[in-house]
């Protein structure tokens, strides 16, 4: 067989090793091989731990050889993004104030992850504790867009959606805040999928806004991203917001990828103005594709959309604050002393540390944050935030009594130019406006390529919105959308990416 | 740190312009196996660092998950103090910056806690009752604990370094907070302590917590302020942290409102702040300045999931409520037979278990009241301990008070002998018998020498006699002293007295 093992899918490697045809370490070397010729370049990794992974590949075709049942997706690699605790692996954030920390404990997926016999490649590349469009924050410099190493991969999980984009890896783990895996997906033409507030556990996951935070699998087709959320989802009793309930089929519904007789609603508010013509235009066609296979389409209205991004920079600011207090400089991470002066206090160590430790976008929202929670502006502000999270709500139980599912474009636009955004935080903010209230209110999404804008050649994002624990709907739909558009395509889109190896010589 | 002592006024003074105005909150740590949101062990006195984890650490990823026990425990002591238990209720984020709080926020309750609108009844001194309303009783984690090096104090000042013992971390407390306590006056200082003294009894009869205030395990802190007589408007008032013993509060209280008086009366106004209590000046300074610049940017805890106890859940909860303390002891004080001021004493000594235990172990109320409360009470005082520790330091039991009434009753000692039997055993010789072998206490039981005695006395004595045999019986008793000087005290009263009787005819 002559299969380039970097391109094949998870569902491909599984059943190669399944048959024995392939080992984990063949893969698990090839992909390494992959991510040093290429990594370079589009530098989707903060910490590679190929030994690790090699012995974790090893033990797996050992454990394969001696004839034990193992998980379907044993042996294949996985790439983690760094916002969780991996035990005796650096884990930063893209931060400096947690350069060199090592988690003394497994985050509950991880540790999933290995019961699967999944071999951990590394730990990836991402804005600066998942604040950020773009992975321009991170603290270690930005990670680039296999299409375009000009461009950014998304954010903040540029580095799990350009090592899935790259061929460094078939399958990633991201963490969606605001769009962090979603929007990331769309500009890399990737998979992406947000699961329900609570079906993936946050135990270990390095908190940026705790009730909007969720991790979620990152991959180069949809029923890569179903067999990956089976992996890590289910109920852990180290999180006591986590879902104590089956967790939906959702390897069934990719594998079935239909949609006939289900309901589709547009969301008015996410299509339209305000979104790049070449993407609106590949989402258009992404619908009448879903037409053809027998879905029906209705248009539904969610007015509350509107103070979406506003209520969200309100709330995440305000639990981030709270959340990096931690970061104090005295227990772990860096610890920078004032200069100039003699014997300094804890207050004043604290401080040096965080100025050179936090980033300006870090630092900007603690303000912000600090601000909303503050006495005197509590209502005004992080009150109000929650009304309208609850009028969001409000507005997609009623859309959901109308539609199946909801869709929009992923995001307004392909992916911008590094630096381009970098200066306009609110011109930033704006990329998340259509990911955004699925965070608010809980509910799971999922971001399929549409295909490539007009205008600039780059993939563009297709959302499919669920109502929440009804995850298996997005993998229906966003399969039989992946069949029918890459029969269109006449092959993968991610095929048309240049050759990276070119380019990094 | 200033300890210099502050201008304080008279305390009949003071309440002669002033009414004291009281808030009392109590931090308890409840007694459960492991931590309020980890399964650490919350065993006291256990090696620095050693019952810590990701969670009580608050490592980077780490998530809170509530204890259920804290929960119940938090719940019954909400129900002994009458208070409405919340169906619905949350955790906040209190944020601020501190060494020893490993996420620089505590996870408390905020403005809605699990319990709330109740009350307590005080007995006080005098047999009356006062009662205290309860605003709300939280639930929330401890902090870790400082230790700083190199100084000579032991305080953070000219230390060389700070070392932090997170073993405390996240064990689970409950705050019980009073509301205003208004019109007690010249018995603030008492109310105060009967209050923490009947808290104390209440949490430890519900085995919710140790309620230990020299370790710690119960603390708590004095809110006061000083209304000018006839005035409605309250003034301002201060915060007197971390009040150690029952004593201590009741001093705390009068030393704040002398403290406060002398302020006011000398024209000046109360800094709102908390303060220091110092056990052993019995003094407050200044601590902290405390105003509305202490922003906890409070928030619901975004980690946790709401606490939603079922009512039927509370209503079996409310089941396992023990005898409320006061019934208890009304109850206690009938089948014993004692007087008010008997049991007031008893109460006041904290020595309702001790005699109860005793009596269940087979003495007589009578004799337990009078052996716990006698020359083992003096002792523990001048140790400057209760005398329930006392008597578990020198290992003086129940069993011991039962052994020493069965040597009188058998008439092998008299009441006097018995005294120096029980200061042997608090001496550390043995038990009573033990005591009584070495120490050679036995009443002689030879009537032969009995007699012989009163013989004499009465030889020596004829005006008595006489008295005596003229019917004036009241005079036997300077016989029977002198009968028992002779017998070098072990001689038994009441034979003494039957023989004297008798050879002057009065038997
Ligand atoms: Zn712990």
């Amino acid at each position: 067989m002559t299969t380039d093992l970097t391109r094949a899918t998870a569902a491909e490697l599984a059943d190669l090793l399944g048959a024995g045809t392939v080992s984990s370490r063949e893969v698990t070397q090839a992909l390494l091989d992959r991510t040093a010729a290429v990594d370079g370049a589009v530098h989707s990794y903060l910490h590679v731990d190929g030994e690790g992974a090699l012995g974790q590949a090893t033990e797996v075709d050992r454990r394969r050889a001696a004839g034990e049942s193992l998980h379907h997706l044993a042996g294949v690699p996985v790439a983690v993004k760094d916002v969780l605790a991996t035990r005796g692996l650096p884990t930063t954030c893209g931060s400096r104030i947690l350069e060199g920390w090592v988690p003394p404990y497994d985050a509950t997926l991880v540790t999933r992850l290995r019961e699967a016999g999944m071999p951990i490649l590394g730990k990836t590349n991402m804005d600066e504790f998942a604040m950020g469009s773009s992975t321009e924050h991170s603290a270690f410099g930005p990670s680039h867009n296999p299409w375009d190493l000009d461009r950014i991969p998304g954010g903040s999980g540029g580095g799990s959606s350009s090592v899935v984009a790259s061929f460094q890896a078939p399958l990633a783990i991201g963490t969606d805040t605001g769009g962090s895996i979603r929007q990331p997906a769309a500009v890399t033409g990737t998979v992406g999928a947000k699961p329900t507030y609570g079906g993936v556990s946050r135990y270990g996951l390095v908190a940026l806004a705790s009730s909007l935070d969720q991790a979620g699998p990152c991959s180069r087709t949809v029923l890569d991203s179903a067999l990956l959320h089976a992996v890590i989802a289910g109920h852990d009793p180290m999180d006591s917001t986590s879902i104590d309930a089956p967790v939906p089929a959702v390897v069934e519904a990719a594998r079935r990828a239909d949609v006939s007789g289900m309901r589709i609603g547009i969301v008015k508010e996410l299509t339209g103005e305000g979104f790049q013509p070449g993407v609106q235009a590949r989402f258009e066609e992404a619908v009448q594709h879903l037409v053809d296979g027998g879905a029906e389409v209705v248009e539904v209205s969610c007015p509350s959309f509107t103070y979406a991004l506003a209520a969200y920079y309100l709330i995440l600011p305000s639990e981030a604050s709270s959340n990096l207090a931690k970061f104090d400089a005295m227990r772990y991470g860096l610890r920078v002393s004032p200069e100039g002066v003699d014997a300094p206090s804890a207050e004043q160590v604290m401080a040096a540390t965080r100025d050179a430790g936090f980033g300006d976008e870090v630092k900007r929202r603690i303000i912000l944050g600090t601000y909303a929670l503050s006495s005197g502006y509590y209502d005004a502000y992080y009150g109000s935030a929650q009304k309208v999270r609850r009028l969001i709500a409000n507005d997609f139980a009623a859309a959901f009594e109308r539609a199946d599912v909801l869709v929009s474009p992923t995001a307004p636009t392909t992916a911008f130019r590094l630096g381009d955004k970098l200066d306009d935080p609110m011109a930033m903010y704006l990329n998340d406006i259509a990911t955004i209230p699925a965070n608010l209110a809980g509910i799971p999404g999922l971001s399929v390529p549409s295909g490539l804008a007009d205008e600039d050649g780059l993939p563009a994002g297709f959302q499919v919105l669920a109502p929440a624990m009804a995850d298996d709907r997005l993998y229906a739909v966003g399969a039989a959308l992946e069949a029918r558009l890459t029969a269109a395509w006449g092959g993968p889109l991610l095929d048309r990416a240049p050759d990276l190896t070119e380019v990094a010589r | 740190m200033s300890t210099a002592t502050e201008p304080v006024l008279g305390f009949d003074e003071a309440l002669a312009t002033y009414d004291p105005v009281m808030g009392l909150e109590v931090h308890v740590e409840l007694g459960t196996e492991t931590k309020m949101f980890c399964g650490c062990p919350t065993a006291f006195g256990a090696e620095p660092n050693t019952q810590t984890c990701p969670v009580c650490l608050g490592l980077p990823g780490a998530l809170p998950v509530v204890n259920e026990k804290a929960v119940e425990s938090a719940i019954r002591i909400g129900l002994a103090l009458n208070c409405s238990i919340a169906p619905w209720c949350r955790f906040a984020r209190k944020n601020y910056f501190y060494p020893d709080m490993p996420k620089n926020f505590q996870t408390s309750q905020y403005d809605e806690p699990i319990a709330f609108e109740g009350y307590l009844d005080v007995e006080l001194d005098d047999g009356s009752t006062y009662r205290v309303e309860i605003e709300r009783a939280h639930m929330e984690e401890d902090t870790g604990k400082s230790l700083h090096v190199g100084g000579s104090t032991g305080r953070i000042h000219g230390a060389t370094h700070s070392l932090v013992d997170y073993n405390r971390a996240g064990i689970p407390l409950v705050e019980i907070v009073t509301k205003p306590m208004l019109g007690a006056g010249e018995r603030a200082p008492e109310v105060a302590k009967a209050y923490v003294a009947t808290l104390r009894d209440l949490l430890k009869a519900l085995e919710v917590s140790d309620v230990k205030m020299e370790q710690g395990s119960m603390r708590c802190d004095v809110n006061l302020s000083l209304m000018p007589k006839g005035s409605a408007v309250l003034g301002t008032r201060t915060e007197t942290k971390n009040v150690n013993s029952l004593r201590s509060v009741e001093r705390a209280v009068r030393y704040e409102i002398g403290r406060h008086a002398a302020v006011l009366s000398g024209g000046g106004s109360i800094t709102q702040e908390t303060r220091h209590w110092h056990e052993d000046t019995g003094i407050t300074t200044s601590g902290r300045p405390k105003s509305d610049a202490d922003d906890y940017r409070y928030f619901p805890e975004p980690d946790l999931v709401p606490v939603a106890p079922a009512a039927e859940t509370v209503e079996a909860l409310r089941a396992t409520l023990p005898e409320p303390p006061a019934e208890r002891r009304r109850r206690l004080q009938t089948t014993w037979g004692y007087s008010d001021l008997e049991m007031r004493d008893v109460m006041n000594a904290g020595l309702l278990e001790l005699v109860e235990e005793t009596v269940a172990a087979g003495a007589s109320p009578a004799a337990a009241r009078k052996w716990w409360s006698g020359e083992i009470a003096r002792r523990a005082n001048t140790e400057g301990e209760d005398v329930v520790t006392y008597a578990e330091r020198l290992g003086v039991t129940p069993a011991h008070v039962v052994e020493l009434e069965g040597l009188v009753t058998a008439g092998r000692l008299n009441d006097s002998m018995a005294r120096q039997a029980w200061e042997g055993v608090l001496d550390g010789e043995g038990t009573p018998t033990a005591v009584a072998d070495a120490r050679g206490l036995e009443l002689v039981q030879d009537t032969g020498a009995l007699e012989a005695a009163v013989d004499a006395v009465i030889a020596a004595n004829p005006d008595v006699a006489d008295k005596i045999r003229d019917g004036k019986v009241q005079a036997v008793g300077a016989l029977i002293g002198q009968v028992m000087r002779e017998m070098k005290g072990q001689a038994d009263a009441g034979a003494a007295r039957t023989i004297i009787l008798e050879r002057l005819g009065q038997a």
